[in-house]
């Protein structure tokens, strides 16, 4: 099994998240993690979708979801040729002798702090999940007392825009 | 395509953008009047439905149409398989209709059996008012979110202005590509609304885009493998009947003559009176089509999707063969095996390249030669027909009545079967010559199918005979609609297997259940409740149809078959109902057990084909 990323250009329609979701849990693949947002332009919403699935499944995957009328397209984010990014969110628990170890590790992985008080200490992090795990490691021995995180979001590199030809073909329907 | 929206000439194309197209006049209607006038556009002529409170609004300018015939079934299912009958026997789009809640989801199986079989249909249901969705209000069910995975598309109106718009691209979603079924669900308040009409609406479907223009280099390909093959097979699906492309299949087969063998969605898709027909493939199929897709070295497909009753174990499946796949949907290539050549586009516009392709190998002098070929396959035909024995006791035997209902009927008759052994008679032993006369619920196997089926189909096509080939156990799912086909002049003929059992489910009983049979017997209740049921008729067909106004006829004698048969056939005024009372023993074969090899096939209980060659033993 290894990772694949998918960027996919959607409709920006009532439903469309649970289409995909559910094409997902019919079709029997997993989704490591997933991201919605709205782009550039306000039609189209893009879905960053982290799948964990062998290269032959990958293409069954695209196939359904490129068979969704509301899906416009699909691209697969090579990690070499794209910038992936996630979020965190981590209180992580603090004293006045921890603190400042704290402070010390965030600034290790240019993080940032948010919110301080008494006990506890909110740090915000992006990067790759590879940083950010290590990040996470480091302060574990603090006790962290509330975690989230976003799914990935990934860019292709260079100036190659995957919206462009989306957008003329929404323009010719309209 | 040929399947295309009904053929009224108005297709619910987008309007071109700066197109010199003249204005269309604008009409003020209601919601439920754009949805009538949208129908009568799209030449929607026949809609099965029952109404209630959400659709209610609808049903009024209805009344009105002279264009739109509403049937009025008995049970929302009813109206689902009719309006997959009408679709596959017209080869238009079969439209139903029902209102929310039940009426919605009662219309759930005819769905998802027109989704796994591809038939182009519109369903169209009535919603509670938008501001009530979500309130779990009266007759409120969540129908888009029910059937998202059982439509290629659905809509939920809540705007009277969407209603034109929404209906022309579900019926173009329905037709083209690979057909399917779309449901649109519609607020009530959205069918009461005031709006405006006017066609064809500008319809906005950025993301579908089926290719129907297979690849010129992919098809040379394919081309190549056929003249190189010693051991071709043309396996071919129900693609071919629902893009129309029979004739040029024909010119394909007899160009390279390659055999031809077409699975249960596709029998009619190439005459099974052709010398290069070896018949059915599959579970069931007939020996010498099984053993070719076993032993062949190249399969190409055509509209087929590999289906698991057609391949048995799929990794055992056609160990020796290249294959080449073609079909419209990109995500059935190589979806359960891995195809040399890919192929996507419409089968006809394939099929038809296919043979510039191979001859303009015959022209370069590459001809396949496949007489060593040919000359095992007519061995396995001799040696192993589709046959059956006539029952010692003198009963009637299911496969004979089938056999001589096709033999008598006119030509041009269409058939419609429901679910199980009397399908898979059906299938073996009447002769198809032409495509869309045997309807049949293959990737679904939903029970039931057939008398509603038969009624969409001779509704649709009301000149020809339409028999339906049903077993009593079937028959008791869906015969309600028997009252609707009275009612409405709709005179199908229904030909009831009746063995007094689920016989399929019987004959898995008998070989892999060691005879113990639990819950198949139809026409009595468990012993010990009540032993004095045994061997009664309950139901009594004869008298339940004579109830529902049809002619009923019972057979149990092999002599007075034909005669029953053909007072059958002399009826034409009203439905008729034949009871045929059949030997309860008799078993479906050749047989591919559930989870084996296709090379397990077996000719009959405990006869496993000799092939000769004992290399794949």
């Amino acid at each position: 099994m290894s990772k694949h990323t998918l960027s996919v250009l959607v409709e920006n329609t009532p439903g469309i998240l649970a289409r995909i979701a559910a094409l997902f849990s019919r079709r029997g693949f997993n989704i490591d993690s997933l991201a919605v947002g709205v782009t550039e332009h306000p039609d189209i919403s893009r879905i960053t979708i982290v799948v964990n699935v062998e290269s032959l499944p990958l293409e069954q995957v695209t196939k359904q979801l490129n068979k969704l009328v509301n899906v416009l397209k699909i691209v697969e984010l090579e990690p070499s040729a794209a910038i992936q990014r996630e979020l965190v969110l981590v209180k992580v628990r603090a004293d006045n002798e921890t603190r400042s170890q704290i402070v010390e590790i965030v600034k290790l992985f240019r993080a940032k702090t948010v919110d301080v008080s008494p006990e506890a200490v909110t740090i915000e992090a992006t990067g790759s999940s590879d940083k950010l795990d290590a990040m996470l490691k480091m302060l574990e021995q603090f006790g962290i007392k509330e975690l989230v995180q976003s799914g990935t979001i990934a860019i292709g590199r260079g100036a190659r825009s995957i919206t462009d030809r989306s957008l003329r073909a929404l323009d010719r329907s309209a | 395509m040929l399947m295309t929206e009904q053929a009224t000439g108005h297709h619910p194309q987008p309007r071109p953008r700066n197109g010199a197209t003249p204005a269309p006049t604008v009409e003020h209607v209601t919601g439920a009047q754009s949805l009538i006038r949208s129908l009568e556009e799209v030449g929607a002529d026949t809609v099965f439905g029952i109404p209630g409170g959400c659709i209610l609004p609808a049903y009024d300018p209805m009344m009105d149409s002279k264009k739109v015939r509403h049937i009025l079934v008995r049970h929302e299912q009813g109206a689902g398989h009719a309006a997959t009958g009408y679709a596959q026997a017209t080869g238009k789009v079969g439209v139903c209709m029902a209102t929310s809640g039940p009426g919605a989801t009662n219309l759930v199986t005819p769905i998802a059996d027109a989704h796994m079989d591809s038939v182009p249909l519109v369903a169209i249901t009535g919603q509670v008012a938008s501001k009530a969705i979500g309130t779990d209000a009266f007759q409120e069910a969540d129908i888009v979110g029910i059937t998202m995975p059982i439509t290629k598309h659905n809509f939920l109106v809540t705007k009277a202005d969407d209603i034109a718009k929404t209906i022309a691209e579900a019926f173009h979603i329905a037709s083209t590509g690979r057909p399917g079924p779309v449901l649109v669900d519609i607020a009530k308040d959205a069918l009461q609304a005031k709006t405006t009409f006017s066609w064809p609406p500008q319809t906005d479907l950025p993301g579908y885009r089926p290719v129907t223009k297979p690849h010129a280099k992919q098809i040379r390909e394919a081309a190549k493998l056929i003249s190189a093959a010693k051991r071709p097979v043309l396996y071919v699906g129900g693609g071919v009947i629902k893009s129309g492309a029979t004739a040029e299949l024909k010119v394909l087969a007899e160009l390279t003559g390659a055999p031809v063998t077409t699975t249960l969605m596709a029998l009619g898709a190439f005459p099974d009176s052709h010398p290069q027909h070896v018949g059915m493939p599959g579970m069931h199929g007939a020996v010498t089509a099984v053993t070719a897709l076993q032993k062949a070295d190249l399969i190409v497909a055509l509209g087929a999707r590999f289906d698991d009753r057609v391949t048995g174990k799929l990794d055992s499946f056609a160990p020796y063969a290249k294959i080449v796949h073609a079909d419209i949907d990109p995500a059935e290539i190589g979806k359960n095996r891995a195809a040399d050549v890919p192929i996507v586009g419409d089968a006809r516009e394939v099929i038809a390249d296919l043979v510039q392709a191979v001859q303009a190998e015959h022209t370069e002098g590459n001809k396949g030669d496949y007489s060593a070929w040919w000359s095992d396959l007519n061995r396995w035909r001799e040696t192993y027909p589709l046959g059956y024995d006539l029952p010692e006791d003198g009963s009637l035997s299911p496969q004979q009545v089938i056999q001589r209902i096709g033999q008598l009927a006119p030509e041009g008759t269409v058939f419609t079967a429901g679910v199980g052994q009397h399908q898979m008679w059906a299938a073996h032993f009447i002769d198809y010559e032409k495509p869309a006369t045997w309807l049949n619920s293959g990737g679904a196997g939903t029970m039931g199918y057939a008398v509603p089926a038969a009624m969409g189909a001779k509704a649709g096509m009301p000149d020809r005979t339409v028999w339906a080939i049903d077993g009593d156990g079937c028959f008791q799912m869906t015969n309600q609609e028997l009252t609707t086909c009275a009612l409405n002049n709709i005179p199908i003929k229904v030909a009831i297997i009746n063995n007094g059992a689920l016989g399929m489910v019987r004959q898995w009983q008998t070989l892999f259940y060691n005879q113990r049979y639990s819950n198949t017997v139809l026409h009595s209740g468990p012993d010990d409740v009540n032993p004095a049921a045994k061997g009664t008729r309950v139901p009594d067909f004869v008298k339940l149809s004579e109830a529902m106004g049809c002619v009923a006829l019972r057979c149990e004698d092999p002599a007075d078959l034909d005669k029953v048969i053909a007072e059958a056939n002399a009826i034409n005024d009203r439905p008729v109902v034949v009871d045929f009372i059949v030997h309860e023993d008799a078993q479906v074969w050749p047989m591919v057990a559930a989870g084996t090899s296709n090379d397990e096939v077996m000719a009959a209980r405990g006869v496993r084909p000799d092939f000769g060659d004992g290399e794949d033993d």
